[in-house]
């Protein structure tokens, strides 16, 4: 973390950036926040990176490539892919972007440490990242595999390598050890019931608060179809009950082709419902369709649903 | 839900103006018989069905929805049938993976000298919602209580 502070504030120093995207201290270890530093003072004492730095800050970028001069903006892995599909949408500007890219050792969630009282955890800082975390709570320390408290995004992440950046720095470790497609084949194989029910069960949990669809980083739309169109005050459903009944199919198709399988929508939902089996069906369904293809990884891709091939398969075929 | 002898499942048939709408015109001047619980609904291109408006159809308690057009290489616009086409296909699979079967959608290229397929076409397609009963409502799928 030291080596990130010292490098955002030698580019600030010298004008390179006029300031720097990346995640601020909370109250917590893991309550850190993203944010824009412009001082190497608020730097030095409030900047963070650690194992809770889950947040994604590629879409801050849209905003900041509307301000004058350069941002420095720090890129884990999985981010650089939400990036560069930013620039192939034309909303962020590359040439407004420092990009330093940072190592990944697979963020946490704190749902997943749960432990009552948590005081705070140790081990989910960097360097110092281990095999176990050491939880203190009011009721005494709890020791707590690595791995059983990360992200569902780390454990089928992507890979280590930077799609795209100016500079790397600080080391990864390989944490992907599932496969991402297991639990959507899982759901493939139940009767039209039980999917129904299973899908009733977890969708009806939510309570619209759009923190998905806020996060993430293919609802760039300046106008959603989600924002109200009678009020202009907080952009809270207030459409159809049509949009409302059907919001995670409606948005999961709006991003299709474009999720880059982030998992920013699992990691904020309040309510705890798995949207990457949203996101990821469509992905399995255009890999074996059309190819594989892996948004965000290639800017001069041809996108699967702006695209097509005369002789792609007919709906319904082969699938019953 | 229980099935009657005489449960008839609500349809739903997207038809493109320039091929399977005059289609469903020839196959009616022509006396071909088709079940008229087929709701027909004109549209300008297969590409101008937004998946929306299939979700739509399920919502309101559609049983089956199918969408025509013509044939791939015949688009009046020359090309808004191969987008339609892969939206139609995920969107099948994407209904198909919340409980709403594969047999319920269907995408059939019917051209306008095709009387006699779109009649076989609607007659086949409600046949096969029949035989599957009344659809799970997608509209109730918010609402476990
Ligand atoms: S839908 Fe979810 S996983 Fe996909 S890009 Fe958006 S936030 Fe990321
Ligand atoms: S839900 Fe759809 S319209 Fe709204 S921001 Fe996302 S992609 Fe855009
Ligand atoms: S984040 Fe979760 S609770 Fe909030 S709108 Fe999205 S799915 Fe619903």
């Amino acid at each position: 973390m030291q080596e990130l502070i010292h490098r955002a504030k030698s580019l600030l120093e010298s004008g390179e950036v006029v300031r720097v995207l990346g995640w601020r201290k909370g109250e917590n270890d893991w309550d850190v926040e993203p944010a824009f530093f412009a001082t190497t003072e608020d730097l030095e004492a409030n900047f963070i990176y650690n194992g809770f730095c889950g947040a994604n800050l590629s879409k801050y970028m849209i905003e900041a490539s509307k301000l004058d001069g350069k941002t420095l903006v720090f890129l884990k892995p999985c981010d650089s892919y939400s990036f560069n599909q930013l620039i192939k949408e034309h909303r962020i500007n590359r040439e407004k972007a420092y990009i330093i890219g940072v190592g990944c050792k697979g963020k946490l969630k704190i749902e997943n440490i749960d432990a009552e009282g948590i005081l705070s955890v140790d081990g989910a800082g960097y360097p110092d990242c281990s095999e176990t975390l050491t939880v203190h709570t009011l009721y005494g320390d709890k020791e707590i595999a690595y791995k059983d408290a990360m992200l569902e995004r780390c454990h089928v992440c992507k890979g280590k390598e930077h799609k795209i950046y100016d500079e790397l720095l600080g080391d990864s470790i390989d944490t992907c050890d599932a496969d991402r497609f297991a639990e959507i084949a899982k759901i493939e194989a139940m009767s039209p019931e039980e999917k129904f029910a299973f899908f009733q069960a977890e969708l009806s949990k939510c309570i619209r608060c759009n923190a998905c669809r806020n996060v993430c980083p293919a609802c760039s739309c300046r106008k959603c179809v989600f924002d109200s169109t009678k009020f202009d005050s907080a952009q809270k459903a207030n459409t159809t009950s049509f949009e409302e009944k059907m919001f995670h199919i409606i948005r999961a198709f709006h991003v299709a082709g474009r999720c880059t399988d982030c998992g920013e929508c699992s990691r904020v939902c309040p309510q705890g419902i798995p949207l990457h089996l949203f996101n990821r069906k469509f992905i399995k369904d255009i890999n074996s369709l059309y190819g594989e293809y892996q948004a965000g990884a290639d800017i001069d891709a041809a996108a699967p649903l702006t695209s097509f091939r005369a002789d792609d398969a007919e709906p319904g075929v082969g699938r019953g | 839900m229980p099935v009657t002898e005489n449960w008839k499942p609500k349809i739903v048939a997207f038809c493109c103006n320039w091929c399977s709408y005059a289609g469903a015109d020839l196959a009616g001047s022509s006396r071909l018989a088709y079940p008229a619980d087929v709701k027909i609904i004109k549209v300008p291109c297969s590409c101008r069905v937004n998946p929306m408006f299939i979700l739509r159809a399920f919502e309101k308690g559609a049983d089956g929805v199918i969408m025509c057009g013509c044939h791939p290489g015949d688009c009046h616009y020359s090309t808004g049938n191969y987008y339609a086409r892969r939206r139609m296909t995920l969107l099948f699979s994407m209904l198909d993976y919340l409980g709403v079967e594969n047999g319920r959608t269907r995408v059939e290229w019917v051209s306008a000298a095709e009387g006699v397929k779109f009649s076989e076409t609607m007659n086949s397609f409600v046949e096969k919602v029949r035989s599957l009963g009344p659809s799970v409502r997608l509209g109730d799928l918010r609402c476990k209580n």
